[in-house]
């Protein structure tokens, strides 16, 4: 099996989308590309509101990824979890479809005896560290999550810290909806850290709609630019590049 | 909260009830819950071989993964690195099939607890038990990873401190798989999150802090080393260990065996707790130096504070018999 890289879109929104295409869709068609969408709902510790969660889960099942509710304060590791599950899912996911062609169909890691399942395992973890990934991190800056972004922020300097620590190398992007003029505005393109996130948050206007769809659209064309022009091109200058900011 | 993650609901197994593994075909015999986590939920079984603790869960991935690491302790093994691993199989239930393993059962006191209960200078003589089989572990390449009270034990007679919850261990020089806030020092901004010994000697330094206070505490925004240094500034039983929880801290000690010194030879040359403890048993009346400091200690600590107790007859017996047991430890450990 050749070392790929994994994609993922990762989501954090404090409730429902209220403009633009239907988000759960956007997703479902980024799983088709083989992009995973992550979905953090970070809830007001006061309130819940049920509508908001229930899109949270409904759109990381149709993007094929990993959903979780959380309270603003417990957000660092969530984000950390949320992001690791997700990877070691699509791993599973890829080695599951290899065991099947030598299993046949049907098959699953729970068809082999106990003894030889901790071989596979091995064979996802060792993937889960030495694989490549990209993430598209979308921020939801809608006036409800003004004072959840400081925590935000520091959840994704966290994941970074996390991230770094694997074998495998890191690139991330980092956008904020809605923006002032569009919909979708860039705070961060391709970059290996997220060190540099002081003050990035500090420059948002938090509005009132909430494009939910349209965000995910655009991390979706990130990621097509991306694969067409950088197809196998996966090196440190690539990276470097890009960062330039 | 973590449930969400999980596809499924983990299995939910009666007392009484019994299991059939569909590959090797032994028979557990459920007791009791032990407790449940976000991989699956552990159960007291009886089998033919005795006592044990079954662990079954949903996602044959996770636990699989800790069956690697059970697996590799017991080819390290001189005596116990975690609990020793006895079967692995799977169970038919009426709503699906759950991956389940088997592991030495291991009884005893949550460490905090213990702690408040006994006396807070076992909060150093627990932590010098850690770090030799931390010496242990990292020797045979790994990191645990996910240290915390939650994940230890205190066995015994004789006391000894024992890890279970090996979801976290991790192979030295990757990204750690688990951890827990307080005790991670990529959360105090102190250091990464690649596996290496000091990833764990942090989080020894950590528990010790924690065994102070009880409730623990948040970051702050910056300058976290010196808030925790000033914690334990605030606390004797800590402060007479400040160099050594500094070191650990600052990623100081590169082997769990150089802070194991350094502890003991702290607690070795007569803190002046212990000095004023023998002068003056009363004082020593256990668990009362460490009142938990806020009132959102958790429940299982008021409960064990009003165990203390009220006679002052009995307030000396039990610091006399402290006091010569802690002695005979100290004896035993430094030997
Ligand atoms: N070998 C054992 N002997 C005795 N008790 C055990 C044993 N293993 C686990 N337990 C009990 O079962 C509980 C849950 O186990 P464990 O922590 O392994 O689950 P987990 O899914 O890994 O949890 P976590 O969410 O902490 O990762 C523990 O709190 C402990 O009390």
């Amino acid at each position: 099996m050749s070392k790929g890289t994994l994609r993922q879109v990762l989501l954090l929104t404090d409730g429902c989308s209220n403009a633009g295409e239907d988000p759960t869709a956007i997703a479902a068609l980024a799983k088709e590309h083989g992009i995973t969408v992550n979905v953090i709902g970070i809830m007001e510790e006061s309130r819940n509101g049920s509508q908001g969660l229930k899109e949270v889960e409904e759109i990381a099942l149709s993007g094929g990824g990993v959903s979780q509710i959380v309270y603003a304060r417990q957000l660092s590791q969530t984000v950390q979890m949320v992001t690791r599950k997700a990877m070691t899912q699509t791993i599973q996911g890829v080695v599951n479809k290899e065991l099947q062609q030598i299993l046949g169909e049907d098959h699953e890691l729970e068809d082999l005896a106990p003894a030889k399942r901790g071989q596979v395992v091995e064979v996802v973890d060792d993937l889960g560290e030495t694989m490549d990934l990209e993430v598209v991190i979308l921020v939801d800056t809608s006036a409800s999550m003004t004072d959840k972004l400081p925590m935000v922020q520091e959840a994704l300097v966290d994941l970074s810290v996390s991230l770094r620590s694997r074998t495998g190398g890191n690139r991330f992007a980092l956008y904020s909806f809605p923006g002032r003029r569009r919909d979708v505005e860039k705070q961060l393109g391709w970059t290996p850290e997220l060190d540099s996130l002081a003050g990035v948050f500090k420059k948002l206007t938090p509005g009132g709609l909430t494009p939910t769809g349209p965000a995910l659209q655009e991390a979706l064309r990130i990621f097509r630019n991306r694969m067409n022009t950088s197809e196998d091109r996966w090196d440190e200058r690539s990276g470097l590049e890009e960062t330039g900011m | 909260m973590r449930d969400q993650v999980s596809k499924k609901q983990g299995c939910n197994l009666t007392p009484g009830e019994t299991v059939i593994g569909r590959w090797h075909g032994n028979r557990y015999r459920v007791i009791r819950e032990l407790g449940r986590g976000a991989t699956g939920t552990v159960y007291l079984v009886s089998s033919e071989k005795g006592q044990a603790a079954l662990k079954a869960g949903s996602d044959a991935m996770s636990i699989t993964s800790e069956v690697n690491v059970l697996q590799h302790f017991s080819k390290v093994q001189g005596e116990h690195l975690g609990p020793s691993l006895f079967d692995v199989d799977d169970f038919t239930a009426a709503d699906g099939t759950y991956p389940f393993y088997v592991m030495e059962y291991i009884e005893g006191e949550e460490v905090i607890p213990f702690v408040q209960k006994r006396g807070v200078e076992w909060s150093g003589i627990l932590a010098v038990q850690l770090l030799g089989d931390l010496d242990r572990l990292h020797q045979a390449g790994w990191i645990f990873g996910d240290l915390k009270p939650e994940n230890l034990l205190v066995t015994g007679p004789p006391y000894r401190v024992r890890w279970f919850d090996v979801g976290g261990t991790t192979r030295s020089g990757r990204a750690i798989k688990e951890f827990t806030e307080f005790f991670d020092r990529g959360y105090w901004g102190l250091g990464g999150r690649k596996a290496d010994p000091s990833y764990d000697l942090f989080a020894v330094a950590m528990i010790l802090i924690n065994s102070a206070f009880p409730a623990r505490f948040e970051r702050r925004e910056k300058d976290n080393l010196s808030l925790l240094l000033k914690k334990t500034a605030e606390r004797p039983a800590l402060k007479q260990f400040a160099p050594v929880i500094r070191r650990a801290l600052t990623g100081k000690y590169k082997e769990a065996m150089e802070m194991r010194k350094d502890l003991m030879d702290r607690i070795g040359t007569g803190s002046p707790r212990r000095e004023r403890k023998a002068a003056q048993p009363q004082t020593g009346v256990p668990a009362a130096p460490v009142i938990p400091a806020t009132r959102k200690a958790h429940r299982k600590v008021r409960k064990t504070l009003r165990k203390t107790p009220s006679g002052i007859v009995e307030t000396l017996l039990v610091a006399a018999f402290l006091l010569l047991g802690y002695g005979l430890y100290l004896f035993v450990q430094i030997m």
